[in-house]
Parts: structure tokens; sequence; C-alpha cells
């Protein structure tokens, strides 16, 4: 479904993404692991429009959209969660997905229908399969963090992907609210059928739910392989481990 | 089901319409102001307080639909209702070629670039003594019989001002207005969700250099007089006040906050010339005890408390 070849990114100097290679295939969970500054926030902004690639290629469905704005990248239908979480402060949680689901029926250069009669239903509906619907009139700056990183993928999710990318959705999260992540995730796996990459640095989080993993380490994709692939892998060793040939998990 | 807050807006309404009534003509005079100085401010929080576009030089589409008007009924033989509907279209058309230059930009950027193009308006104006009688400007502009006297102005920038702001808060309720306050918010976050951010600010600019447009119209109407400092750059800073002063955050804020300044500028400078310390330091106060402007804060204040769902 999408196919990163050998995309590399400079910043004055710095290769922050040095050939990087990712195949993931339709209803695949795919993990991006790598040490810290390894390129995976990087590798996502390529992916999605919101930075432009030095060289190599995105294909997505066998179409070409390296660098393609990310309002393009998004009608194509793949939705991103942020890192650092990304929502509209001064909005309600509903207004949030709200907005994000007007964009996807391109609706938003309506004038003069008032907001508050469209696409309730559909936001609702999105709420309520992240389990935020009795939040929906806070405003989304007073939310708690794993809230807040949930309201993310709703978002997400307003714009009826079909490819999701979520970038450390359980960062800076407790241990319930990470267990009602790692729970919301295979549900959009499994019932609704999307296909997720996600970046993560918890392990037992990232071997518990994904198909097949690809290990980054200084910009460059070291292996992509399942999880007993990746495991005891030399270079995965060598980069995590220090050389060590202890197995990860 | 009639609330308090309904019963204070009928009685609003009534006091406005009354008003000429009860006032002599210096203080209807003044309302008209405070009303087209309200839109003024209003059109700039749109972009402003809605759109997180810091756009510091707003002033120059005031103008712009002022020295429209003005021009369309001193120098062609067009009916003066022509004029005042070409105003805001020029002011508009000028906001739609700055904003294509200025959009590139973002933040900061956009503020600095925008003040020095509006500047240069203002210099072209300032210059062109040919059309535009330069700095001297343009005086004893006949309008029609119907709104020349005091209160017809009044009402005729009661109407048009009512309707305007009606109209902008249809805009910001809207779906284009719920993704401007997104593009405020989080610019990044609303091209991931299918937004065209550029565009969508564009169009944000040319609306609000419209309604800029109609409160140009207005001082042409109520004053008779357009001149350059109209498009002068302190002016713009003015306005921002206003905005800031009165709660960029709240539809209203504006409103009240040019009710304020054209308030404080008559009243004091009748005791001294140094009105604007008295503004400065009032708007410092505001600043350090109310960051949300005066509105923001009452707001805040006695928000209702939201019920908890069961």
């Amino acid at each position: 479904m999408l196919q990163v070849k050998s995309l590399t990114k400079t910043f004055g100097g710095f290769k922050a993404v040095n050939g990087a290679n990712l195949d993931v295939k339709k209803g695949e969970i795919i993990a991006v692991i790598g040490p810290n500054g390894a390129g995976k926030t990087t590798l996502f902004n390529l992916i999605t429009g919101i930075l432009k690639p030095d060289s190599g290629q995105v294909f997505f469905k066998n179409e070409d959209i390296t660098g393609l704005p990310p309002y393009i990248v998004c009608k194509k239908r793949i939705s991103r969660s942020f890192q650092v979480v990304n929502v509209f402060q001064r909005r309600t949680v509903f207004e949030n997905v709200q907005v994000s689901v007007l964009a996807r029926e391109n609706k938003t250069w309506n004038l003069f229908t008032p907001s508050k009669k469209l696409v309730i239903e559909e936001t609702n509906r999105i709420l309520e399969s992240v389990g935020l619907i009795d939040k929906g009139d806070d405003i989304s700056a007073a939310l708690s963090h794993g809230d807040r990183k949930v309201l993310e993928i709703a978002m997400a999710l307003g714009g009826n992907p079909e490819f999701l990318i979520l970038d450390e959705p359980t960062a800076g999260m407790a241990a319930e609210e990470t267990d009602r992540c790692i729970d919301l995730i295979k549900q959009l796996s499994e019932k609704m059928g999307l296909t997720i990459l996600f970046c993560e640095h918890d392990m037992e989080l990232v071997f518990s739910i994904s198909d097949r993993i690809m290990v980054m380490v200084r910009g460059s994709t070291i292996i992509q392989g399942s999880c007993e692939e990746v495991r005891c892998n030399e270079a995965v060793q060598d980069a995590y481990l220090g050389g060590s040939d202890v197995c990860l998990m | 089901m009639v609330t308090k807050g309904r019963i204070g807006a009928y009685a609003g309404i009534i006091f406005l319409l009354a008003l000429p009534l009860f006032f002599p003509r210096f203080y209807v005079y003044i309302a008209s102001l405070i009303l087209l100085y309200g839109l003024l401010a209003t059109s700039l929080n749109f972009v402003l307080g809605f759109g997180g576009i810091y756009q510091f030089h707003h002033c120059v589409f005031y103008g712009a639909g002022a020295y429209g008007a003005a021009l369309m009924l001193t120098k062609t033989g067009f009916s003066p209702w022509v004029g005042f509907i070409v105003g805001p279209l020029v002011a508009a058309l000028l906001s739609l070629i700055l904003g294509l230059i200025c959009i590139r930009l973002s933040k900061l950027y956009f503020g600095m670039l925008q003040i020095s193009l509006g500047s240069l308006v203002w210099a072209v104006i300032y210059r062109w003594y040919s059309l535009t009688g330069g700095d001297d400007g343009i005086h004893g502009i006949s309008v029609p019989d119907m709104i020349a006297s005091a209160n017809g102005a009044y009402y005729f920038a009661l109407i048009v001002t009512g309707l305007s702001f009606f109209i902008i808060f249809k805009i910001l309720k809207s779906p284009f207005g719920s993704v401007l306050q997104g593009i405020r918010d989080n610019p990044i976050r609303s091209e991931m969700i299918g937004v065209n951010v550029k565009r969508h600010q564009l169009a944000a600019l040319v609306i609000s250099g419209f309604f800029a447009g109609v409160a140009g119209v207005l001082f042409v109407v109520v004053d008779t007089t357009v001149f350059p400092d109209m498009l002068f750059w302190t002016l713009s800073m003015e306005v921002m006040i206003m905005c800031l002063l009165g709660g960029w955050f709240t539809f209203m804020g504006p409103i009240l906050g040019a009710a304020l300044i054209v308030l404080l500028r008559t009243f004091i400078s009748t005791y001294t010339v140094y009105w604007a310390l008295f503004l400065g330091i009032v708007l410092m106060i505001i600043i350090f005890f109310l960051p949300n402007g005066v509105l923001g804060y009452f707001q805040e204040k006695f928000r209702p408390k939201k019920l908890v769902k069961g």
C-alpha cells in the first residue's frame, strides 16, 4: 500500500533521514523503532508532506505522492497524529473532530450554514469510538495529556483514512491510559480495517501489536522484518544494546 | 425562552434606535463614530483574533474603502449609492493583492511585510495630489439628502454596521469560521486534516478588507471628508489596541474596545492634549491584569458552570 524508496532529507549538513526504505501492505500494523534522533518523526513528516524530501520517493497505492503538500496527501486518505500534542486548543473536543470531518467533506468554503448543524452524527460516532463522547464540550486545552493524545487520533480519524500514521501514540501516558490506547489501536486495525504505521519507544507495546517492525538508526533503515527477525538481529542489538548479543524483549 | 441576555440585547437595540431623540447632535456624531470604528475593529479581529493573522496595517483597507467611495462621489457622475458599493470592493481587491504578496510569510513576518506595503499605499495617496488631494484630503463630499443629517448618517451607520456584524458573526459560526479558528490554533494540523491553509487565510483577508472598506464608506457618510491619516499606521495600531482592550477572542470585544477608545479620546482630549498618555496607562493596566481584554475577563468570570453529563 505504501512504499518508501531511499528517502533522504538533510538539515544544513545533518542527514536526518538518509536512505530510508519502508514497505507497508494493506491491513498491516507496522512499527518504526530506533534510538532518539534516528529520524522517525522526520520520516513521517516526509511521507505526509510537511517536509519535502531531497531525494527518494513515496508511493501510495502505486501513485507517486512524493513532495505533495499535506492537504493533498490527506485527501488521498492518509491521516496522522502528532508526537507533541497538536490540537486546536481554544476549541472544544467536539469542534476539533468536527473541523476534521468538515474538511474531509469539502465543506470548508461554506460561509453561511451554521457549523452546529453539520456532520454531528459522524463527529459523535468518532468520539464514541475513541471514548471521548462525554468530554465533547470540554475546551481541548483543559483535557488531560492522555485524553489529548486520544483526541489527536480522533482528529486523524475525522479524515476517514485508510492509512493512519501515529507518532508515539502513548508517549507520556500513564499505565492505564497506555492500555486504553493499545486497545484503541487494535480496534482501529481489526474493526475498521485501517493500515497503521506508528513509531514508539515502548518495546512491549511495539512487540505486542505490530505485524512487522522497521528499525531506523541515524536516518537509515537497517532492517524491516517480523518481530522474530528483528528481535535477535545483530545490527539492532548493536544500535540498542551496544553490541551485546542479548535479544530485545 | 426569554433569557436575561435576550432582554439586554433588546434593550440595547431600543437604546440605539432611540438615541438621536434624547442626545444632542454631537453625541449622535460620536455614537456614529463608535459604530464605524467598532466595525473596523471587528473586521480586523476577524483575521487577528479568529484567524491568528497579524494584520498590522489594517487601516489601509479602511482608507481604500473611504477613498474609493469619495472619488466615485466627487469625480464621477454615478449615483452615490454605487460609490458606497465600489468603496468596499476596492478595499477587498487591495486586500487580495496585498494578501497574495504577504501570505507566503507567517506570523510576525507577515505583519512586517504587510505594514511596509500598507505604508506604500499611504505614500501613494499622500503624494498623488491631482487625484487624492494629497494631505489636504477631500472635503465636503455631498452624500444623498436622506443620510446627510447627523441623525440620517447615524441611522445609516446603525443599519449598515448591524448588518455587517450579523454577516461576520454568521461567517464565524460557519464551517469556514471553524476552519479559520483551527488555522489560528494550529496551521500544520489544519493542513494535515486536509485544509489548504493559505487559500483560506487569503479568503479571510479579503472578507476582512471588504468590511474595513464598509467602515471607510461609513466614515465618508458621517464625516463627509477623507484624508491620508486614515491610512496612516498609527491608526492601525489604535484599531489593534481596540481589539486587545476589548478582548480579541470575543466577538463583541473589539466593539467595546472601540467605544472605550473613542470615548477616552473625545472626553479626555477636552482636558488635555496628552490623552494618549491616559490611553497608554489604561492599556498597561489591562495587559497586566486582564490579558484577555475587558470582555474576555468577564466572559471567563461569569461563564456558566458546565453541566456534568451523566
